[in-house]
Parts: structure tokens; sequence; C-alpha cells
């Protein structure tokens, strides 16, 4: 490995993990959206910042776009607060034509000034190497490795002192204020800091990207876990090796860094979200299948105990009277003979003793209104799940 | 250039007639079914659809390996819909929100096209420049073709929005009675989906991914300023649409070095804007005037009242007093009083005022409204 090819990992990573801290706040708080936002409306205050200094890392230009992000927040939220549209169409209306300020300037001035829209929004990692920043002569290192780095300690800094505050803020928002922590000051601290840290990404990674490094991570740490320390853990995680991952899979493609690290991201969420346990999709459509067959189930035993006639509990029965399809019938039957719930004596069903106390307790809590208390007792009786 | 001359550029010239058609006809459809995607809560779709088509329009390069507008229409309505539906599968079968599913399938595919793209730029292939277009935008890019495309799309949409109103309509306010009427919901609401990713898949050689959702949202979202009604609605959407192409498109064929995109989006805007401001229904001036009035109306109800309490402890109503013992209440003002002496109310005489019979009537009344207000 070339000193180019760590330091272009390294500020990946710094990226990633700037990207993940606020980007979990932001998923939390059903805000994710506002960093698309964000990400695309700092393009005024960039170009507005390099029309005064000509430089596209000078810490003015972070703070001009910095301030257009926060002025993009303050507008959705005013347009929000007339009633007059929903907040996501406030997003929607706010971000393009603040963006579409920001080419025309480009496009106005485009003679005498050396400025890419591709570059400000699609960033190139490789490059980031070259542009050093000399202090007093010496070399000590790429210019956005030390501005991430900075926003980074920043951003950590303001996480460990105010860990309290902004989850209090974030779970519950009322219970906050009424601590006397305003949740208010820590909306737009989070803003603030989700919009400097888009800018410093901006030349590393792009501006659309960011979106990427900051929902991606969180998204996926989410189905995991509901725990924000572990959650802030494994979304930083996440966001560090798919930012590795990436580099190292555009190095085989010879494509983008920004595109594959993207890639890798979408592959570790695709992946989670198919897989994760409890959360992801497989085992929410088990479940589902496993509740519809126990309801059945349920349905079948409480039917068995209104019924004294031969012919009410005949297994044939299942299929005839209940319209049931046969191989749903067979797995009913078959799931309440394992868990002892009834016996087949010439193809007539009954109930057993445990199958009695079953549905005497699950006929009382559905009679009050205890649904949720069926789940326990299936814990209880049931040997087999459906 | 004056505006006779514009005019008349526009049905000479091929290139200038063949934009101001196309982003008129993108402007109307846009707003037609953006009226949809803004009453179904679903506003940002048009970004996160228009970044997950970019996969879709690399991928077709790759296959075909020329450009063909219809061939990306095609890849790029594939993947806008796969994204869609992912977007659907991840709000409905895990506990992540909408916003978290739409920013997600908007970065990741966009990145994955990314990808895809610096891909192609390093194959040896004349054909691969100006792929990036589709990001950006290029009206200039218009060919007759492609309006006449537009146009074929915008004629089915409108067919088949007449064809569903009444159901789309019921589905749009109340999902769960359409559901209980029988009518297909899900059939419902992929349809009227799909031809919102059809929208917006067409405007994204015009407007660029970026601005696509702006183009979509913005007439929808005037156009609800002005009616309750969403049939009036979607026509007026669909005008403000078709009108802020055409003047986008003048303003920027009139001038150096503007985008056109973007100009029509600035337009677009500026209706938004106008419509905030001054709606009659629900603008922010009308609002704001209303409640001045109410509040005035309020003042000088109280001022009346507190003159109503003076009075009633006089035998004679009329008995005149001096002005000066209002002092010490703060609701009144010279204005206030010259109102209230304007409805006749009560009689101003140099330094004093004195009640009259209808002044103490209404005031009267009024405390009677006010005691069975509150006991209600």
């Amino acid at each position: 490995m070339s000193s180019a090819q760590i330091e272009i990992q390294l500020i990946a990573s710094l990226v990633a993990i700037a990207c993940a801290i606020p980007g979990t706040f932001l998923v939390l708080r059903k805000m994710a959206l506002i960093t698309d936002a964000i990400s695309h409306s700092i393009l005024p205050g960039i170009v507005i910042g390099f029309f005064i200094t000509h430089d596209l890392s000078s810490p003015l230009l972070i703070i001009l776009a910095a301030a257009s992000g926060v002025i993009t927040v303050i507008l959705v939220e005013f347009i929000q607060k007339t009633g007059l549209v929903k907040e996501d169409t406030a997003i929607g209306l706010v971000f393009p034509a603040l963006f579409s300020i920001g080419i025309i300037l480009i496009a106005q001035n485009a003679n005498d000034v050396h400025l890419d829209i591709d570059a400000v929004l699609l960033g190139e990692l490789a490059f980031a190497p070259f542009d050093r920043l000399i202090l007093e002569g010496a070399d000590v290192g790429p210019k956005s490795l030390w501005i991430i780095g900075s926003i980074l300690l920043i951003t950590l800094g303001l996480l460990f002192a105010f860990f309290k505050e902004l989850k209090v803020s974030t779970f519950d928002a009322g219970l906050a204020s009424a601590l006397g922590l305003s949740p208010i000051v820590m909306h737009y601290g989070l803003m603030t800091i989700s919009s400097i840290t888009t800018v410093g990404a901006f030349d590393a990674v792009g501006a659309i990207l960011v979106i990427a490094l900051m929902i991606a991570p969180a998204a996926t740490a989410y189905l995991l876990t509901n725990d924000l320390k572990k959650m802030l853990l494994l979304s930083v995680l996440f966001g560090v090796s798919s930012a590795i991952g990436g580099y190292w899979m555009a190095h085989a493609l010879d494509t983008s860094i920004s595109g594959s690290m993207t890639t890798v991201l979408g592959l570790v969420f695709l992946f989670v979200y198919l897989f994760a346990p409890d959360k992801g999709l497989f085992s929410v459509l088990y479940r589902q299948k496993q509740q519809r067959i126990e309801v059945s189930l349920l349905t079948f035993l409480l039917h068995l105990g209104n019924h004294k006639e031969e012919e009410e509990r005949h297994v044939k029965h299942l299929n005839e009277h209940i319209n049931w399809q046969k191989v749903q019938s067979k797995s009913v039957l078959d799931l309440a003979l394992k868990n002892n719930m009834i016996t087949i004596d010439n193809d007539i069903v009954s109930l057993t003793n445990k199958g009695k106390n079953f549905t005497t307790e699950a006929i009382d809590y559905i009679l009050t209104n205890k649904n949720s208390e069926i789940e326990n007792m299936k814990d209880r009786f049931f040997l087999f799940r459906g | 250039m004056d505006i006779q001359q514009y005019i008349e550029l526009v049905f000479t010239d091929y290139t200038l007639r063949t934009i101001t058609l196309g982003t008129a006809v993108l402007g109307a459809i846009c707003g037609m079914l953006g009226s949809f995607a803004v009453l179904r809560k679903q506003s940002l779709l048009g970004d996160a659809i228009s970044h997950a088509a970019l996969p879709g329009i690399a991928i077709a390069f790759l296959i075909m390996g020329t450009k063909n507008s219809s061939i990306f229409l095609l890849g790029a309505l594939i993947s806008g819909l796969i994204g869609t539906f992912w977007i659907r599968g991840i709000t409905s079968k895990t506990h992540l929100k909408s916003d978290t599913a739409l920013g997600l399938i908007l970065s990741l595919f966009f990145g994955f096209g990314m990808l895809l793209l610096t891909y192609i730029q390093k194959m040896p292939n004349a054909n691969q420049a100006g792929l990036e277009s589709y990001l950006f935008g290029q009206a200039a890019t218009l060919l007759e073709s492609d309006v006449w495309l537009m146009v074929i799309v915008t004629a089915i949409s409108l067919v088949i929005l007449l064809l569903f109103w009444k159901e789309l309509k019921l589905l749009l306010f109340d999902a769960d009675y359409t559901k209980t009427l029988g009518f297909n919901t899900k059939f419902l609401d992929i349809l009227i989906t799909t031809f919102i990713v059809i929208a917006i898949v067409l405007g994204l050689q015009t407007v660029g991914v970026v601005l696509m959702s702006a183009m979509l949202l913005a007439p929808a979202a005037a156009a609800r300023q002005w009616t309750n009604n969403l049939s009036v609605m979607v026509i007026l959407a669909a005008i403000f649409g078709a009108f802020s192409g055409v003047l986008g498109t003048a303003i920027s064929a009139s001038h150096n070095n503007l985008s056109t995109g973007p100009v029509i989006v600035l337009v677009a805007g500026v209706f938004v804007l106008v419509s905030f401001i001054f709606s009659p229904g629900r603008g922010l001036l009308f609002r704001e005037i209303r409640f001045r009035k109410n509040r005035n109306d309020l003042q000088l109800h109280k001022t009346l009242s507190f003159m109503y309490n003076i009075a009633k402890t006089h035998e004679d109503i009329a008995h005149p007093h001096a002005i000066k013992i209002l002092n010490n209440f703060q609701g009144f003002t010279r204005k206030s009083l010259q109102k209230l002496e304007d409805k006749d109310y009560v009689k101003i005489s140099g330094n004093m005022w004195s009640m009259t019979e209808s002044g103490y009537n209404t005031a009267s009344n009024l405390y009677d409204q006010l005691i069975t207000e509150e006991n209600e």
C-alpha cells in the first residue's frame, strides 16, 4: 500500500465516522431527508464562498456552506409552520430552488470561475491526497484529512458532552423540555453539525453521496439493535468497513471511489435487510406465516371446544366446512397434534385436557381485551411453533 | 429581443419550438401527476426516483452500447420502479420510516449509478460521452421525437386518470373506505405510482436528476393553495407546470449562460411563492389580514363592553361620560373610538362620549354570547 492509498482510506474512514454519528440521530428523529436537502442546498454557499476566496478548501467556504445548510432547515421549518403544505413537500420545494440558484450562479460566471458542479456534487477521493496542507514549509498531510479530522473531533466532543441531552430530546422531546434541556437547541445543534459534516465531506465523497454515508449505516444498524449506544457503534462500524471495502472495490474495478463505497453500503444494507434476526425481511415474513397458522389453530381449537357433535369434529370438516385449503388444514392439525392439544380417533378430533385449558385461557384473554397476553400464553403452551 | 420577436422565433426556430413544446408538455404532466404525489404525501418520491433511475440508464447503455433515449427511458423506468417498490418494502416490512427508506434508495441507487457511469467512461466506446447530461439535464438535447413521446405519454396518463378518476380520488382521501368498498387498492396504488415514476423519468433529460422533484412538486403545491377541489387542483397544476416550462424556456433562451432546468424550477418556485402569499383562502397575506381584522374586532368589542359596564350603572344609558375615564382601560384608541361612532354604537361630542340605544343592545348581547359560549 502506498502512502496515498493509506491516506485515502484514512480520509474515507474519518468521513464515514463523522457522517455516521449525526446520521444515527437523524434517522431516529425521522429527519433523514434533511441531509438530502442540506447536501444539495449548500451549493449556493459553496459557490459564493468560492467567488470570494477562489479556493475550494478554505474555511470560509465551509462556514458559508454550513450557513446555507442551516438556512435550508430554517426555511423548511418556516414553510412547514405556515401549514400550507406538508413537511416533505416543504423540503422538496426548498432545496431544488437553492440548488438552481447555485447552478445559475456558476453558469453566469463560468468564464472566470473554474468550479465544476460535478466536482462539488460527486467529488473525487482519489485526488484528495494531492491537495496538501503546508504549515511553515512542512508538509503535514492532505488538507481534507485535517478538515474532516477537526470536524470529527468537534462532533465527538459534542456527542460525549451532550449525549444524555441528545438521547432524551430524540426519544421524548416533551420530557426533555420538562427537564429543562432545550430540544430546540439540540435540534439546531444537530442540524448545524450535519451541515458542517456534509460540507466537510463534499470534496472527499461528493455532496450527494454524503447522504448514503449518513443514512445507510444508521438504517442498517437500526435493523439490528434498539440500543442507542450499540446503534452508534454499529453504524460507525458499518460506515468504516464499507468505506474501506468500497475503496478496494474501486481499486479492483477502476471506478469512482465514492460510487463503490455507496455500492458496498447498499450491499451491506440489502444483506441486513433480508437476513437481520427479528427485523429482517425473511424473519418478518416467517413470523407472519407462523402467526397465520397459530391464529388458525386457535380458531380451530375454539371451534372444537364449542361442538360436541361428531360431524363437526371430523377431520374432513376442516377443509369442507371451515373452507380451509388442504395443506393449511393439515399443517394446523399437525401443529395441534405435536403440541398435544388434540387427539385424533377414527378421524374424529377431540380436545385433550391441555387443549381445553388453552382454549379457556385464550377465550378469557380475548373477552377481556388482552390480546397481547396470548403471545405469552403461546410461549407457555407450545412445544412447537407454527 | 422583445417579446414579439421571441414569439415569432418560437414558431420558426426548430430547437426553440421543440424545447418550448417539450417543457410545456413536461410541466403539464408533472403538474397533473404531481398533484397526486403531493396529496398522497409522497412528495419526495420524485427526488428518490429521479436518483434511482440513474443505474437503469447506465445499465441500458451497457447492454445496448448506444445512446437511444427510448431505451434509456425504459431502463430508467425499470430501475425507478424497483426503487419505488423497495421503498414500499422497507416501510411496510421493517420499522424504518419512510424518510429513511427514501434517503436510502436515493443515495444507494445513485451511488451504484455513479459506479456504473465511471465504469462506462473507462470503456473504449466513443458513444459514452454525454451520459452525464442526465445528471443535470439539458433541455437543448430534446428532439421532436422526445416531445412526441411526452405528448403520447401525457395523453395515455390523462385517459387513465379520467378512467379511474373516481377510484383514485377515493383512494387519495380515504384508502380504508376504498378497500371496504371492494376496490383493488393495491392495483390503484401501483397504477398511480407507476405513472408518477413515468413522469419523473420523462423529465430527467430536460431538467436533470436533482431538479426533477421540484418539477413534480412546485406546480402541485402552488395549485393546492387556490382550491380544495381535486379536479380544479389537477387542472391548475397542469397549467402552472406548462407556464413555468414556457416562461423558463423563454427566460433562459433570451439570456446567455442560463441553463433551462434551473430557470424552469425557479419560475415554478415563484409560482409557489406567489400562491403562498396571495391565494385568497389560505395565503399568508390574507390570513394576516384576517388575523388583524379579528384582533381589531376583539379590541372594539372589549372597549364596547367596558363602556357598557359604565353605562349600565346609570339610569339614562345616553348619559355622557368623559373620554378620560377610558384611559385606565388599555384597549381603546382614537381610531377605535371613531370606528365605534361610525357604527353608531356611541356618540362623541368634544371630550365626552355617550352610548346609543343600538350600542347598548349590541353590547348586552355581546355579553350574553360570551356567557353562553363559556357555558358550552
